[in-house]
């Protein structure tokens, strides 16, 4: 195990067991201790109303000012739809190599797709984003192997393929990194 | 491996820019930005782009212009519009101009993706296109052949000289050296490409199935020849015939193929009928075929016929440096027919295929990738999944002649220095084995 931890910034309320689901994911994968914080970041300078919509670019500059020094990297779990200017819509967004990134479980929602409610596969899909943008954040690009977490995901059926594993080439190469 | 894609973002504003970065860096792509048309033409002049991104809407020059001016410069990029002005006159126009695509702002993911994904599809087809039009004006690839040794290298550079004569060529090398693969290079890149390459594997016939193998046969020519059959030969008109282990052919073979390879003209078994067939020769052998006709056992008149051209084929062991290029290849290639992810090997194990000597040469390094992908852990080859660590506990600091001595010696002993079984045994010609007997100095006790 890996001295520096990764830091789960939560904006917003996430279930206790989720949280620890997160964190045993997190540590399992990336060999690092995993250190929540709650945060109550004022992310309304950040909402466009026009778009209806949060731009993850200008959160994802306020979480990496905030980050703080001891942390290997700091992902943001959020609540909120999340933007960047060119896009109508992002699950999550990551500097690659970088030390933040941050996630929404908004769009991961079956409801948003006029299908039935279902908690466990939101949760199953917010889990996969998490580690798939933790990959970025660790040097990882996309990858093109259909089961493999890295594999880019614009729908969330696309994220229901994939496992919530690397594959053997993305494993080498993250084990290189880490 | 495949050449990486590059993309140039043109848009006056920083968090589109930004944006776009982020994203196309993660899918591996090589990304470069530019604020305006000024700078994102300044870098052209300095460096080709496989795709450009451009905003329509910008300071100064706007994307249209930018776009004909690019179309002025000795460069073919794929263009692709984009803005947040959506309006159906800028996007005929682009498309006027011969812009790839045209896209508005904010995209679907799903759509950027797409766009870019057939965007890279194109520039990786055009990319392919120029490779196989140098491809046939250059030497031909042949899956398989590969290698960046000198020994390998000079071979490559035998077959490119050799290919475009009509010359016979006889290709020698030890067992697994490549040599069907050599011949078919030879067939690829000479003017008879077009026409087939008919391959005969001499040593698996018996005389008269060869016969009527490589000549044809009429109906009713023997027992079981039901029908009218055209022979290799025949079948070769306008290629080439590739006849492997020529050295096993019997001495009534021999007259036949020297009479065929003067006139060019043969009669199927149980026919009457002369045929013509133009075709070109190419053998192979992994024996001494001049030795072979030192003591008699090849024909000297056709050993003359056949080896206009001798081009020999270095064991592996003489090509160490191909080994980890040959392992990497055969990796993606099993892995690739498994589907299976491709697995990599590890860096000791490398040192110790490096180390080996492989009698099998590369048929044996092969199969050796083969076995260890089967019954490996799926993720890395390791050294447990090869079968040489057996052989290189084995190795001592003897050289290769010491044990070639020692061995020919224990089996002349155990058959009593009867120098025909022990040369079955060893599986060489009892030429062979004479000298080596003489250049090992071995004595009957």
């Amino acid at each position: 195990m890996k001295q520096k931890p990764i830091i789960l910034v939560t904006c917003g309320h996430f279930e206790q067991r989720v949280i620890k689901l997160i964190s045993e994911d997190i540590t399992n994968v990336f060999q690092h201790p995993v250190e929540n914080k709650e945060c109550s970041l004022d992310i309304n300078k950040h909402y466009n109303p026009g778009r209806r919509q949060y731009d993850a670019n200008g959160i994802l500059e306020y979480i990496t000012s905030l980050a703080p020094e001891q942390a290997i990297k700091v992902i943001g779990l959020y609540r909120v739809d999340l933007y960047i200017p060119v896009l109508t819509y992002i699950f999550g967004q990551a500097i690659l190599n970088g030390k933040t990134g941050l996630v929404s479980l908004y769009r991961l929602r079956n409801e948003l797709y006029g299908l039935e409610r279902n908690n466990d596969l939101q949760i199953e899909r917010f889990r996969k984003v998490i580690i798939h943008e933790l990959g970025h954040m660790f040097g990882l690009i996309h990858c093109h192997q259909t089961n493999c977490v890295m594999r880019s995901s614009s729908y969330v059926e696309d994220i229901d393929q994939k496992n919530r594993d690397f594959c053997n080439n993305c494993k080498i190469l993250l084990q290189e990194k880490l | 491996m495949a050449k990486q894609i590059s993309i140039l973002i043109v848009d006056d504003e920083e968090s589109v820019r930004d944006s776009l970065y982020n994203w196309f860096i993660d899918d591996g792509y090589t990304v470069e930005c530019a604020e305006d048309a000024k700078k994102a033409l300044f870098l052209l002049e300095e460096k080709n782009y496989d795709i450009i991104l451009t905003d329509v809407k910008m300071p100064g020059m706007d994307g249209l212009e930018m776009h004909k001016r690019i179309r002025t410069m000795n460069m073919q990029p794929i263009v692709i519009i984009m803005t947040a002005f959506a309006s159906v006159d800028t996007a005929v126009q682009a498309l006027k101009d011969g812009a790839y695509d045209y896209i508005t702002k904010p995209f679907d993911p799903d759509d950027l993706s797409h766009l870019i994904r057939n965007a890279a599809a194109q520039v990786a087809l055009k990319n392919e296109n120029e490779t196989l039009k140098k491809k046939i004006t250059t030497l031909i690839d042949v899956e398989d052949l590969i290698g960046e040794s000198d020994a390998i290298k000079n071979v490559l550079s035998e077959v490119e000289s050799v290919a475009q004569s009509n010359s016979s060529v006889i290709i020698t090398g030890e067992s697994g050296t490549g040599k069907e693969l050599i011949a078919r290079a030879i067939h690829a890149n000479s003017p008879r490409k077009y026409f087939p390459l008919i391959n005969v594997h001499c040593g698996a016939l018996t005389e008269s199935l060869l016969e009527s193998e490589l000549f044809g046969h009429e109906k009713g020519a023997f027992t079981g020849a039901t029908f009218n059959r055209k022979g290799r030969f025949e079948m070769a008109d306008g290629g080439s015939i590739f006849l492997d282990e020529i050295a096993t052919i019997t001495p009534k073979m021999q007259i036949e193929l020297l009479r065929v390879l003067e006139s060019k003209t043969f009669v199927r078994v149980g026919g009457n009928k002369e045929i013509a067939s133009d075709f070109r020769v190419i053998c192979a052998t992994n024996r001494d075929l001049k030795s072979m006709v030192k003591s008699g056992l090849f024909r000297e008149d056709l050993f003359y016929r056949l080896n206009v051209v001798n081009i020999t084929i270095p064991p592996l062991r003489e090509r160490v440096d191909d080994i980890p290029l040959l392992a990497t290849h055969f990796i993606k290639k099993y892995c690739t027919s498994m589907s299976r992810d491709i697995i990599r090997i590890e860096s000791t194990t490398m040192d110790h295929l490096m180390k080996f000597e492989f009698p099998g040469n590369v048929r044996e390094l092969e199969n050796m990738i083969e076995r260890a992908i089967v019954i490996g852990n799926g993720k890395e080859i390791k050294l447990k999944d090869l079968p040489i660590i057996k052989d290189i506990s084995q190795n001592s600091i003897e050289s290769l002649d010491d044990l070639e001595k020692k061995h020919i010696n224990q089996i002349l002993k155990k058959y009593n220095w009867n120098i025909s079984r022990t040369s079955r045994a060893l599986k060489v010609d009892r030429v062979t084995l004479y000298n080596k007997i003489k250049k090992y100095k071995l004595e009957q006790e």
